[in-house]
């Protein structure tokens, strides 16, 4: 290794990005830095901000750092945008969104392509996050890649998580509706200058007024990002749930269940590559094409596929 | 893990005052479709906040896109921002309306290419990827 860590714990940003894209790449030398970094972290509150494409995702993170600062916390942010399936390409585009942070030198914007992982993050989004949380920001925002109704991966990386909702985008069944809705921490209605904004508060106020009796209900808020409305409001909002995490004991749960999803999540990647090494492609193929042609099923082929390394 | 590779990432930008951003979204769109991760900052960046963002996002390439005609006053101080950075690795090009007799003074700066109206969209991420120092 060379004289990155050195640099890096002397907060140069210039070896913070060196780590972060040797990393981000899941190289050998990326797991060494993480290894040397690791005992680091873990002081950070880590946020999540997720919601649909278009929904202000960027521009409230952007408001929020801002706030941030004002308040002279440091601030860390990772913004997710999707890659193509095909071409592997990605037009990264949250920086925009964020002009004014662009010259500050509390704030670290990052954008990260999705490379295929689900759930709208990134496949080494935890990872990163290692990096910034070691580098030492007070915050860390993780910004998703437009979420839909089921991207809940999320929640399992951040700590807060704030989903932000928009007028005019569905009626109250669609908030009834089971998924992204139940891990927000805490909900935000941006774009509360456009028509329905108090109606969608209403609608998401009689929702919540139905979950089970003694279950912490999470805030409502209004915001318009691009003014930069609301801010104050969503931080103390934060500052509540960050809290009430401390006080319940979740905060410890939290990052239990974290840590397992983690070394699960890459001992499932290391059988796979080692299954990958010791399978031969054409003998893959070979099993592949019986079950194709339903000579085999494809539990059995898992089983003779995995003997060979679990033997 | 095999299972994702290092793309390419490649910062767009466009310092200076003119707002015309067609020609930086059609490259952008060109590498994205070429499989680069391109960060698109849009247009009115001053020569500190390119260089700030090419540091942050740890680029691989930076290409600026101008039309205003300020290359020669906006370049030399996206150059010096960068070196100032400690960014100075990075493969360099740009593109938009800029003379055929200031290509020299470009080259000399470090910009490898300079591509103009016309430019077919794949000489551009072909380019890219013949020269990117990776």
């Amino acid at each position: 290794m060379d004289d990155l860590v050195e640099r890096f714990l002397a907060k140069d940003r210039r070896a913070l990005a060196r780590i972060i894209s040797r990393v981000e790449n899941e190289t050998a030398e990326g797991r060494e830095y993480l290894r040397a970094l690791y005992p680091h972290s873990g002081k950070t509150h880590i946020l999540g901000v997720t919601g649909g494409a278009g929904s202000g995702k960027s521009t409230l993170t952007g408001a929020l750092a801002g706030a941030y600062r004002k308040r002279e916390k440091t601030v860390g942010i990772v913004c997710v945008d999707p890659s193509s399936p095909f071409t592997k390409g990605a037009i990264l585009g949250d920086r925009i969104r964020m002009q004014d942070l662009a010259l500050d030198p509390g704030v670290y914007v990052r954008s990260m392509a999705g490379r295929g992982a689900l759930g709208g993050l990134a496949p080494s989004i935890s990872d990163v996050v290692v990096v910034m949380d070691a580098f030492g920001f007070d915050i860390v925002i993780i910004e998703t890649i437009g979420a839909g109704q089921d991207e809940v991966e999320i929640a399992g990386t951040a700590m807060t998580t704030i989903l932000v909702n928009n007028p005019g985008t569905g009626d109250d069944i669609q908030a009834l509706k089971a998924g992204i809705i139940e891990i927000a921490d805490v909900l935000v209605v941006n774009k509360a200058d456009h028509p329905g904004a108090d109606i969608l508060v209403s609608q998401l106020q009689a929702l919540l007024s139905l979950s089970p009796a003694g279950s912490r209900r999470p805030p409502i808020l209004k915001t318009i990002a691009t003014k930069g409305e609301g801010m104050d409001a969503l931080i103390s909002a934060v500052e509540d749930h960050h809290a009430h995490l401390q006080s319940s004991g979740t905060l410890a749960k939290h990052r239990e269940d974290d840590a397992r999803r983690q070394v699960l999540a890459i001992a499932r990647q290391i059988l796979l590559e080692r299954i990958r090494e010791s399978t031969p492609a054409p003998e893959l193929e070979a099993l592949v094409a019986r079950v194709a042609e339903r000579s085999l099923d494809p539990h059995t082929a898992a089983e003779e596929l995995t003997a060979a390394v679990t033997g | 893990m095999s299972t994702t590779t290092a793309q390419i990432r490649v910062l767009i930008a466009k310092p200076g005052l003119d707002g015309h951003d067609r020609g930086a979204k059609v490259v952008a769109r060109a590498l994205r479709d070429g499989g680069c991760e391109v960060i698109y900052t849009g247009i009115r960046q001053t020569p500190e906040m390119i260089a700030e963002a090419a540091l942050q996002e740890d680029v691989d390439v930076v290409g600026l896109s101008i039309l205003s005609g300020a290359h020669l006053e906006l370049f030399p101080r996206v150059v010096d921002e960068l070196k100032k950075r400690d960014v100075n690795d990075v493969l360099l090009f740009c593109g938009g309306i800029i003379p055929e007799e200031d290509t020299e003074a470009l080259k000399k700066l470090g910009f490898s290419a300079v591509f103009r109206p016309g430019t077919n969209t794949q000489d551009i991420v072909k380019f890219v990827y013949e020269h990117v120092k990776k």
